[in-house]
């Protein structure tokens, strides 16, 4: 019997109660456990972990970069590497960082925001993890040996194509890619589906929190343009592996097909990394404001529109590749209207700290870089909207400053902020304020200094992805200004990495809400136990920590000797039914090898889609293998708080 | 899964996972020395021609072996034959691809003058009787060797996974061009 | 090379609006991060945060305001960029000249293609056009996708193969303009450059008759040496000199090699020390371009060069 009961905050829980829960939710012991956790908040640190560690590595190939860029012919790298290691820096930041980075702080957070006991198909979200992270190691493995993908992480055919890059160097990218993908697509079905059936009750469509709903565009989006690159990459493999003619004009393929296919992904991606960073910035501005956020179905709205608008841009990326001026003036007009609603966002963040009281904590220095240098991002974006302004800057620096301004500005400043704003939750510990501040100030001159000058360095012909450029062209005095700013960057990551690790260990206690934040996260400890909740809360409010009545409402009636959890309706979130979740499982990982060995193996081998299946059908079987679950007759009944 | 923790029957993944690791690793280092990418084979000022060994018997010290690794089975080089094969019109008689015409078809097991990398190497820089001329002194020394090792690949005396895959190259630049210039509408 | 020192009436278009575009975009950031960072500072001072309907009112209006404002200003620079679109797709005229480019990697081959079969002029790497007068450049490409650009001409277009595109250019005012591969397209796409130089109709006109010619027949018995060199080892496979035995189209044509200012696409300038470096090791010079090496003595290298340097 499901009830919604007030529980005041006095009243001692029922002691066995709580010992079940902990019984049944517990993890397996050691390094078994470890790798058959299917709890979405050990999954998830992992995960955030495995993505921190692609940024670093991404980050060390930018230096690079930079490094051999400082001067006019420079002989740090050659060609050959400076093109692996440009290809490796593109390849790890995208879809090694940036888009897993945003499902696995989501796959950590939404179930505690939703006010949940675990994500909806925890196996899954596993298995997800685990070929993700054979596609990262895949990657990495490759350019250890010299095998590394050098034609752009863009990687266009022809020059991706069989002849022009001979080996696996490209093989291992699409397969990587793929990896990708499938990950990324795994994890939106399982956010949306955890959004959407799992919240708390009470937490209707209009009292979900912010973050909720960008999350919830994102897991679309990402549904929605995946496929667009799984099936180009795949494709681009037969094409290599198989002789087939899907891009060789010779045979009547098509260049232009592969470009289309990759930017319809390529451009919703962005905003696949923009909208839960807005999201984190719509979380963290009230609680720092102290104040709720002005205009919330606005920001709703304009995530919404900003997830369709998102597939209609493609095309500019490819106005010089001289297609009919009407087509171009479309994608003109779309690119410029997605400013609009992101300039909704900003401008309700402005409104919000306008009446507010701030207090500048770590996270909000964050979210107030992201803002100051999103805007600019965003002009510059309107710029490059523009055909024949973006015919002269197209493939140059102004480009590469562009995105790297809305790249860094608007998704990994806010992604710090989260991290601050976040790591007390997941770790019990409180981030050093002082260190902080160093990090973000190190940070937000450092990405100035890199990236500013390369506007000018663009429209004074600098074109990009070039190893090296001559004395003559006179590019040399800022491109040393830009490599001085990524040292300060590189500077400011060692700040957050020594601040991490000294705050785990001597980092001051968090206890339940250090920043006296509203969301459902907070009204749990920290960590939040494996069952996020003793008694899953009930919602009565946009703010549910901030508006709890004195009575505070929870629900009662799920078993504590299963995994249960609440399945509530879609609209209103009143309680429909109870769901068994999954406990720990070691089929997860054995089904992601055999995906392991397919992809890998089809580089080299086409029997390789047959050992992969093969190896994976006893995983499947191992999976599905039916438990014997004794009959559980007690229903649902609703009773009003 | 019932919800009471199934902790049994994962003993058998970490031995997976690292059988798993070791074959990915085994893979990738025999794809490395394929990958191996060398542009500045021959220094300027060596000596032109290596003496080319034919058989068993030979003057002098040995020699050491300028095919290995760097040419034969190694993609780079594989592909840069491909380019230089419809280049220097070697499929002005062999066919492109190999299928022979005037010349002897390339891709078929029967070799003339043998197979080896030494032969073929000699057959192109030498010139054969009827009609194979000789490239000595216009062909470089590494690319006759990546030339070698594409004619190698076409009679399928490779590895298979060096083979290189069609050609993208186009002989014509397609249809002409639209009357209209970029951005009439 | 810039793209804000235009030389021509569309690099001069879109250079106006990308001052259009630079000026409101400092004004909206100057506005917009003004705000904050007002709000910031007496949000900063006030010891309670205020609430209310009629600050929520306040608010609402404000923020509906800047949107408007957005919007009108966005559909400015939409119509603003509609109009240089249009005004930058010019249809040649009849009487321009037509050049076509075809991209290779990593070099640009140039056809002057006169109506008149006799009249065409192939060269490489440095485009010779007439001040006033439009010219039509086709591209097209037969290995990877390149990108044609010139900053101070115009925008870019790119050369993608199995595709023909072309677009119309004009130069106002003589001088040599630096262009550059822009599309990633390998190994030394970072050395991928060519020139444009516009100069007087008579002075374009004079150039043009030059390189109809045939190559200069060698007048000293260093360069007869020479040319023997030529044809004798590597060089014929891949290079063209009109007049001469030399007819192969793999590499650029060099028959009137000495009337370029570069070599190696833009990367050297085309002086007798580089031209020697260049033809003895290119591939320390531009790593992984498809000429080789040439293993040549002294006095064969001594003797081609000469001949190279008469072909003017």
């Amino acid at each position: 019997m499901v009830t919604i009961e007030d529980a005041l905050t006095e009243q001692p829980l029922d002691p066995g109660e709580r010992e079940k829960l902990e019984r049944t939710w517990q993890p397996c012991p050691g390094f078994r456990g470890w790798l058959t956790s299917v709890d979405h908040k050990s999954v998830g640190k992992r995960y955030v972990a495995t993505a921190f560690l692609f940024f670093l590595l991404g980050g060390l190939e930018a230096s690079a970069i930079r490094l051999q860029l400082a001067r006019p012919e420079n002989r740090l790298l050659d060609p050959d590497q400076y093109n692996q290691i440009f290809t490796m820096h593109g390849t790890t930041m995208m879809f090694l960082f940036g888009v897993p980075v945003v499902l696995a702080s989501a796959t950590y957070l939404i179930p505690l925001m939703v006010g949940t006991r675990n994500i909806s198909y925890p196996r899954l979200n596993a298995f997800g993890y685990w070929v993700y992270l054979i596609g990262g190691l895949f990657l990495y493995s490759g350019f250890i040996l010299n095998t590394g993908p050098d034609s752009g992480w863009f990687s266009y055919v022809p020059l991706a194509g069989p002849e022009y890059s001979p080996g696996k160097r490209m093989d291992v990218w699409a397969q990587t890619v793929t990896f990708t993908e499938i990950a990324a697509i795994i994890a939106g079905i399982e956010l949306i589906v955890t959004i959407l059936k799992q919240r708390a009750p009470g937490m209707s469509l209009h009292r979900m929190p912010l973050y909720v709903w960008a999350i919830l565009v994102t897991s679309f989006v990402v549904l929605f343009a995946m496929p667009s690159v799984a099936l180009a990459s795949q494709m681009l493999a037969f094409d290599r592996l198989v002789g087939t003619h899907f891009f060789n004009p010779a045979e009547g393929g098509d260049p232009f097909l592969w470009q289309h296919l990759f930017w319809f992904f390529g451009h919703p991606e962005v905003y696949i990394m923009f909208l839960p960073a807005a999201g984190f910035a719509s979380e963290i501005i009230p609680v720092f404001a102290r104040r709720k956020m002005f205009g919330h179905t606005a920001v709703v709205l304009a995530l919404v529109a900003t997830g369709f608008i998102s597939f209609g841009l493609w095309v500019h990326h490819m106005f010089a590749t001289g297609l009919p001026q009407l087509s171009q003036s479309f994608f003109t007009a779309a690119s410029l209207m997605i400013a609009i609603p992101s300039g909704v966002q900003v401008f309700c963040w402005i409104a919000t700290l306008w009446a507010g009281r701030p207090r500048f904590d770590t996270p909000l220095l964050f979210v107030l870089g992201f803002i100051a240098l999103f805007v600019l991002g965003g002009i510059t974006g309107v710029m490059v909207g523009s055909v024949p302004f973006d015919q002269q800057v197209h493939d140059t620096y102004f480009v590469v400053a562009h995105l790297h301004y809305v790249q860094v500005g608007a998704f990994v400043f806010p992604l710090f902020a989260a991290f601050y704003f976040w790591f007390p939750k997941v770790t019990g510990r409180m981030l050093s304020e002082r260190a902080g501040k160093w990090n973000f100030w190190l940070f937000f001159l450092g990405v100035n200094i890199t990236f500013f000058p390369m506007h000018f360095l663009g429209m004074m012909g600098m074109t990009r992805r070039i190893y090296t450029y001559l004395p003559e062209t006179g590019w040399g005095d800022l491109n040393l200004l830009a490599t001085a700013g990524a040292m300060l960057i590189a500077a400011s990551v060692v700040v957050f990495l020594g601040n991490i690790a000294w705050s785990l260990r001597r980092g001051g206690l968090a206890g339940e809400n250090p920043w006296d934040a509203h969301t459902l996260e907070w009204a749990t400890s920290s960590p939040p136990p494996p069952y996020n909740f003793t008694h899953l809360p009930v919602v009565e409010g946009l703010y549910p920590v901030w508006e709890r009545s004195a009575e505070r409402p929870v629900v009662t009636g799920l078993s504590a000797e299963r995994r249960e959890i609440l399945v509530t309706t879609v609209l209103d979130a009143e309680p429909d039914s109870r769901h068994e979740n999954p406990g720990p499982s070691i089929w997860p990982l054995l089904s992601a090898l055999p995906v392991g060995v397919t992809f890998i193996g089809g580089i080299f081998t086409p029997w390789a889609f047959v050992i992969g299946p093969a190896l994976m059908l006893p995983a499947l079987i191992g999976w599905g293998w039916p438990q014997a679950i004794p009959p559980d007759d007690r229903s649902i009944e609703e009773v009003a708080a | 899964m019932s919800s009471v923790a199934d902790c049994g029957g994962g003993g058998g993944a970490g031995r997976a996972r690292s059988g798993a690791v070791a074959l990915l690793l085994l893979g990738v280092l025999a794809a490395c020395e394929r990958e191996r990418r060398v542009y500045r084979e021959v220094p300027p000022g060596a000596t032109a021609f290596p003496a080319v060994q034919t058989g068993e018997l030979q003057a002098g010290p040995p020699t050491a072996d300028p095919t290995a690794g760097a040419y034969q089975e190694n993609r780079w080089a594989v592909s840069q034959g491909q380019i230089l094969f419809t280049q220097f019109n070697c499929a002005g008689c062999h066919s492109a691809g190999g299928g022979g015409g005037m010349g002897p078809p390339l891709n078929d097991p029967e070799w003339i003058y043998g197979s080896d990398p030494e032969n073929i190497f000699a057959t192109v820089v030498e010139g054969r009787p009827n009609g194979m001329p000789s490239f000595r002194g216009r062909i470089g020394n590494a690319q006759v060797w990546q030339l070698v090792a594409y004619v190698r690949t076409l009679g399928g005396l490779t590895a298979k996974d060096t083979w290189p895959a069609r050609a993208d190259a186009m002989d014509e630049v397609g249809p002409e061009p639209d009357p209209m210039p970029r951005g009439a509408l | 090379m810039s793209a804000a020192d235009p030389a021509g009436p569309q690099a001069d278009r879109i250079w106006d609006l990308g001052l259009l575009f630079i000026t409101l975009g400092s004004v909206v950031y100057a506005v917009v991060i003004g705000f904050l960072l007002y709000a910031l500072w007496q949000g900063g001072r006030r010891v309670e945060s205020v609430g209310g309907p009629a600050v929520e009112h306040g608010l609402t209006q404000w923020v509906a305001g800047a949107i408007v404002v957005t919007t009108v200003l966005l559909l400015g620079l939409l119509v603003a960029n509609l109009a240089v679109g249009r005004a930058t797709a010019e249809f040649a005229q009849p009487g321009a000249l037509t050049i076509r480019v075809t991209g290779h990697q990593w070099w640009w081959e140039i056809e002057y293609a006169d109506p008149e079969p006799s009249r065409r002029v192939v060269t490489a790497n440095e485009i010779h056009i007439p001040v006033g007068r439009q010219v039509r450049v086709e591209v097209s490409s037969r290995d990877v996708i390149h990108s044609f650009w010139v900053p101070n001409l115009h925008g870019k277009l790119d050369l993608t193969p199995g595709y023909r595109a072309s677009t119309v250019l004009r130069a106002d005012r003589p001088g040599v303009y630096h262009g550059r591969c822009a599309e990633f397209c390998g190994l030394q796409h970072a050395r991928m450059d060519f020139r444009v130089i516009a100069e007087s109709p008579g002075r374009f006109a004079a150039w043009y008759e030059g390189q109809l010619r045939p190559g200069r027949a060698p007048a000293t018995t260093l360069e007869q040496q020479g040319q023997q060199v030529f044809l004798s080892r590597g060089c014929v496979l891949c290079h063209t000199v009109r007049g001469s035995a030399a007819g192969s189209r793999v590499g650029p044509d060099l028959t009137h090699l000495a009337s370029r200012g570069t070599i190696a696409a833009g990367t050297l300038p085309n002086t007798r020390g580089h031209l020697a470096g260049w033809v003895l090791d290119p591939q320390s010079i531009k790593p992984g371009v498809l000429m080789p090496p040439n293993q040549l003595a002294a006095n064969e290298l001594r003797a081609l060069l000469a001949y190279l340097q008469s072909l003017n």
